[in-house]
């Protein structure tokens, strides 16, 4: 192949240029097409919401504190995953999460579908001592958790939300701070909240009802984590990827 | 250009033909088997994007038609007509009928340890110890719902105090100081006398108990009984023993009764197939303090 080597390439800008092109656009293709395809790929199914407020922040926490890097957010569709875990995760339950929290590691156990399966006791004593309730557990304590939630900006993380394709309503974004505080005080008149945010649930999430704090957000996120799609109600039709 | 190629002499391979100021570089090839590799995986990719979904787009599927999600319902339902017969008899049985029989017994206990390690060891512990703050250990005979099957099979499938199930068991224990009831003093009075009703009395603390005794016949009997016995109807923990949920020290229990935290336990009936709730209900029965 003479007519066709290094030697050539390296020596003519304008066929190395092309070249280049080429290969730097099939690698492009291969990240972006999928993009313009999300529409058609992700199914649709019932209960989906935007996470609320107080969701929001804890899931800010749980970004901010990297508990990605032990703990997976995606029941992968296999027996074993589905024993364990329940339900494989569908692209629709991870379609508001910017960015999303599939993860690749299990140092700890796979979240996905952990809401609603322990007490929010539980998840409060277990986030400030693991292992005062689970001896054999490595994970860290983060018992400062317990310290106030600062949430002043919350209608701007709504916002920046919805500058990324969430759909939250200007009622959301006005009454963030409102709805915040809400779901933290079991107390608080749920109607309005409720009627924003379906089957999100009301609870003092650290044991307080009095201040909310950090652990309120962190409890309140986990306890929703899989629980939006009820799949009793889903066909497998409506699961297939339309 | 590659002006001057030529074989070096001590490794028989080959130069680049740069040379810069008298500085040559040796060529030296890929390892063959390297390259064959490489070569296997372009092929080999080449033909898993015709067999396999490999486009993201509307329908796509390989040639194979072979899909995920599919393939793991059928796996599941491959997997569960494998177990039908014996997953059958343990949903048609009762817990006592199970527990009778020995080979259902067997499974059971086999099927329950992995489903209690999954689903309940988190709270209870790996051996069913339970731990401070409220988890109760299951590995004896002080029950505060009942250890019978009926009753074990109840909380297991219902659960306690949570929102999702209408028969979950419930109950609540009055916050004494919060809703105002006793005033912090009477509280740590009532905890000494609590303290000595499981035989801890701390002679220091005997006036305190004395005062305790009239406000516990008056606010606590009712539920935990006169003597601290307790009452499993209501799920109202017995007192007269050394076992603690939220620990043994008098300030623990007076903290307890000033502000209580009620446990709450989640409902498995929706999330756990009738044979593994029957087959848990074995487990936890033969922990250690199973009642008939």
């Amino acid at each position: 192949m003479k007519w066709f080597n290094h030697a050539k390439i390296e020596t003519n800008l304008i066929l190395m240029g092309v070249l280049t092109l080429i290969t730097v656009s099939i690698g492009g293709l291969a990240q972006i097409v999928p993009l313009f395809t999300v529409a058609t790929t992700i199914e649709r199914v019932e209960g989906i919401r935007p996470y609320t407020p107080l969701e929001l922040m804890g899931r800010n926490i749980y970004v901010r504190e990297g508990c990605y890097t032990c703990h997976s957010q995606m029941v992968r569709p296999f027996r074993d995953e589905l024993e364990r875990y329940g339900h494989f995760s569908l692209a629709a339950e991870s379609m508001y999460d910017h960015p999303f929290q599939w993860g690749s590691k299990r140092s700890g156990p796979d979240l996905a579908r952990v809401g609603g399966r322990y007490s929010d006791d539980w998840q409060a004593a277990h986030l400030r001592s693991p292992r005062a309730v689970v001896p054999e557990s490595i994970m860290p304590p983060y018992a400062f958790l317990d310290r106030p939630l600062a949430y002043a900006d919350i209608a701007e993380h709504l916002k920046a939300q919805r500058a990324i394709g969430v759909p939250y309503t200007d009622a959301m974004i006005a009454n963030a701070r409102a709805d915040l505080e809400a779901q933290a005080r079991p107390e608080a008149d749920p109607a309005a909240f409720q009627g924003r945010y379906a089957r999100a649930r009301q609870a003092a999430f650290d044991g307080d009802p009095a201040a909310v704090t950090e652990m309120d957000a962190v409890v309140a996120y986990l306890q929703m984590l899989g629980t939006l799609v009820q799949f009793r109600d889903v066909t497998p039709e409506q699961m297939r990827q339309q | 250009m590659p002006t001057k190629i030529e074989k070096d002499a001590l490794t028989g391979t080959n130069t680049t033909g740069h040379e810069w100021d008298g500085l040559k570089e040796l060529n030296t090839p890929l390892p063959k088997w390297w390259l064959y590799v490489m070569y296997a995986t372009i092929a080999f990719s080449a033909v898993w994007v015709i067999l396999y979904p490999a486009f993201p787009f509307q329908g796509a599927t390989g040639v194979t038609g072979w899909i995920a999600r599919e393939a793991v319902v059928q796996d599941v339902a491959a997997a569960n007509e494998r177990m039908a017969p014996m997953m059958n008899r343990l949903r048609a049985a009762t817990p006592q009928q199970i527990a009778a029989d020995p080979e259902l017994r067997a499974f059971a206990m086999a099927g329950g340890r992995i489903a209690f390690a999954n689903n309940c060891a988190a709270c209870h512990g790996a051996g069913g110890q339970g731990a401070v703050g409220g988890f109760p250990s299951l590995a004896d005979d002080d029950w505060i719902w009942g250890g019978s099957y009926d009753a074990i099979h109840q909380t297991i499938a219902h659960g306690i105090r949570n929102e999702e199930d209408d028969e979950a068991r419930t109950s609540m224990m009055p916050r004494f100081v919060a809703d105002g009831v006793l005033t912090p003093a009477q509280v740590n009075d009532v905890a000494s006398y609590v303290v000595s009703l499981a035989g801890d009395a701390d002679p220091g603390q005997a006036a305190e108990a004395e005062r305790g005794k009239p406000l516990y016949a008056e606010n606590c009997a009712s539920c935990h009984g006169d003597t601290g016995e307790g009452n499993r109807d209501v799920g109202a923990p017995r007192l007269n023993d050394r076992i603690w949920l939220h620990g043994a020290d008098r300030h623990a229990i007076a903290r307890f009764i000033a502000n209580p935290r009620m446990g709450v336990m989640p409902a498995w009936a929706g999330r756990l197939d009738p044979a593994t709730i029957n087959m848990l209900t074995v487990y936890v029965h033969a922990l250690g303090g199973g009642e008939n």
